[in-house]
């Protein structure tokens, strides 16, 4: 409970301290942060949670983007109501790459989401959808205003928009790995013939989580398109889905709080980095993506989470006794597998519900 | 149907840069089971070094064979300091690594010989052969691609250390107990992969013309290649990537048209591995639960 009360101060505080007090350009950052959270957010339930390696989220980030753009210029629909209509559209076309993705394991599936990053811009680009899409020249949309004659700039307000939408997908998102379905999700990943030995549905269950992470990914696309307000085929390069790649792992593969970490991570380190040198974005994203699968396999998000396991006033530490239950309880399946994945999302956060039968 | 053929032809020519390259993935993928998402990065690095030496004065021959021997050593350590540790490590790990090397490749290509595109000499006359189907350095280039793939055959059919390399991919523990120095032999074949992969480089230059993104294209469609002929048969690679070179050409020219070759790749790749997951040499993996 106590954690509880800790968390929705931290939001509370979220919300308002960088609206008063950040200058417009860094509150655009903070929502950048935001979008590529929910982004990374998405990867982390597919890859993470359900062991499915996917190097082709810019693809779905790209076409909840070119969704919004094109509700948004082409019919004028407004740009909170652009939101459903993308998470139907991109989870209809993860839906679809699921499919052949049952087929595909590990190595396979990732070169096969690879190829799809690097295709995109061509698609987009391609004369065929040239009406909708704007071609190469992109589309731009015009940033929204505060609604309800609220005293907000459009900065602010987007940033509290999309601000408002994570927190809702991040609540989705923990209900959803916790319960039945997250148990399944997991225990394909551990250990897919033994999940289908105990009555797990593969094929529904791996199509679907594909599903719900495109989602989360498309929705970040058209909250990332309304907040820079132009979207273009080159900004969808394989780059992007390299990107929200090095941001999954640094924070955590299996790691919900470290999406976060992931994505102020991609967000800020180029800035750094491109004072140094027009290379040294790239070079630093690898050399820190190899330091972390070398030195922390479970990502800022696992570290992180093990620290506070460690401190005093932490539930685990409380608690004592039922929390080593739960925890064996819930590694059952994983037992005999030594994966960093495996191990991350072990790590008692919550407030002690797991320890219940 | 002149047209027709000029387009084979090419095909033939770009499809024996993709054959080296998929070469180069599937010896990393026998050996260690891993799909080396950094190899078209590396062999632009090695075009680089090449060009480097042409232009510090030596002739192109020995500037083409002094980049192979560097790319070899490149490739040699990279197996021995980033990939040796995650021989155990889940696929996740394995991939991230891969993507890590891909990007600190790319990004030092871009920062030691900058974003400007380059032109690469061809050391072949420029001059159109037989009647104007095919020009001098395509000829040329892939009189080089079937010498290396040739030499690559008889060094492992026919040489000792080839039949160890072979051995220690395919049966490590039994290999070691034999005396085959396994972890030396993975090095030695992830060393060549990268000599193969710069001569693709050195090859497809002069035509494409050198940036830091050069191979990413060609990467794909060897990928698509080396899934074709079966990511675990070293012909079915080599063959996969001449028939893709000439599926691009004939699909460019007539079927998609050129802006979506990159899509022909993807399609490529997901109907082999839905269609034929073994590919079409591969054997099919059969595991005990």
């Amino acid at each position: 409970m106590q954690n509880r009360a800790a968390v929705t101060i931290f939001v509370i505080l979220l919300l308002i301290v960088p609206t008063i007090a950040f200058s417009s350009y860094h509150l655009f950052q903070l929502t950048m942060v935001v979008v590529y959270a929910v982004a990374i957010l998405g990867m982390a339930i597919l890859v993470g949670f359900n062991g499915q390696i996917s190097l082709g989220h810019g693809a779905f980030y790209a076409i909840g983007a070119y969704t919004t753009a094109i509700l948004m210029s082409s019919w004028d629909v407004p740009y909170w109501a652009t939101l459903p209509v993308s998470a139907v559209i991109c989870a209809g076309f993860g839906f679809l790459i699921g499919l052949p993705a049952l087929r595909l394991a590990g190595h396979y599936l990732a070169l096969t989401t690879f190829a799809l990053a690097v295709a995109v811009p061509q698609v987009l680009k391609h004369k065929l959808f040239e009406d909708w899409t704007g071609g190469v020249q992109g589309l731009v949309i015009d940033k929204p205003d505060a609604p309800f004659d609220l005293k907000l700039s459009s900065d602010q307000w987007l940033y509290l928009f999309s601000l408002c939408v994570a927190i809702v997908m991040y609540v989705l998102a923990w209900n959803l790995v916790r319960g039945r379905i997250g148990r399944a999700m997991r225990a394909i990943r551990d250990h897919a013939t033994a999940a289908e030995a105990m009555g797990i549905n593969l094929a529904m269950v791996k199509t679907r989580t594909f599903a719900v992470s495109a989602m989360y990914t498309g929705i970040a696309g058209s909250l990332g398109a309304i907040a820079v307000a132009f979207v273009a085929p080159d900004s969808f390069s394989v780059f992007l889905s390299i990107t929200l790649f090095v941001g999954l792992c640094a924070g955590g593969a299996a790691s919900i709080g470290g999406t976060i970490v992931g994505a102020i991570f991609i967000e800020f380190v180029p800035n750094l980095a491109d004072q140094v040198s027009k290379a040294a974005p790239g070079a630093v994203y690898g050399v820190i993506l190899i330091a972390m699968l070398f030195l922390m396999p479970m990502g800022a998000g696992g570290f992180l989470a093990r620290i506070w396991r460690k401190l005093p006033w932490s539930a685990s530490s409380v608690t004592g006794q039922p929390r080593i239950a739960a925890a064996g309880h819930d590694g059952d399946l994983d037992i005999d597998l030594p994966s960093p994945i495996a191990r991350a999302d072990r790590v008692p956060v919550g407030g002690g519900e797991q320890a219940k039968p | 149907m002149e047209g027709l053929i000029h387009q084979i032809i090419s095909g033939i020519a770009t499809g024996g840069i993709y054959a080296s390259v998929a070469l180069a993935l599937v010896m990393i993928y026998q050996a260690t089971h891993h799909i080396n998402f950094a190899q078209g990065e590396m062999a632009t690095f090695s075009t680089y070094i090449a060009l480097t030496f042409i232009n510090m004065g030596m002739p192109y021959w020995v500037a083409f064979i002094a980049a192979v021997v560097v790319s070899f050593i490149i490739g040699l350590l990279i197996e021995r300091i980033l990939i040796r540790p995650m021989t155990n490590a889940p696929i996740l790990s394995a991939v991230g690594v891969f993507v890590g090397l891909l990007l600190i490749i790319n990004s030092l290509s871009g920062w030691f010989f900058d974003y400007t595109i380059k032109q690469f000499p061809s050391p072949f006359p420029d001059k159109a052969l037989w009647g104007g189907f095919i020009s001098g350095h395509q000829l040329g280039s892939t009189g080089i691609t079937l010498a290396v793939l040739l030499a690559v055959y008889l060094f492992f059919r026919h040489t000792s250390l080839g039949l160890a390399m072979r051995a220690a991919a395919l049966n490590p523990v039994s290999s070691r107990l034999v005396g085959v120095r396994v972890g030396w032999m993975l090095a030695l074949g992830w060393g060549l992969a990268a000599a193969i992969g710069s001569v693709a480089g050195c090859m497809v230059a002069p035509v494409v013309f050198l940036d830091p993104n050069m191979m990413a294209g060609i990467l794909l469609y060897a990928f698509a290649g080396a899934l074709l002929g079966g990511i675990d048969s070293p012909l079915g690679a080599v063959l996969g990537g001449f028939a893709v070179g000439i599926i691009e050409n004939l699909g460019g020219a007539y079927v998609v048209g050129t802006e979506l070759k990159l899509t022909l790749a993807l399609v490529i790749i997901v109907c082999v591995l839905t269609v034929r997951p073994a590919g079409l040499m591969g054997r099919a993996v059969q595991s005990r639960v």
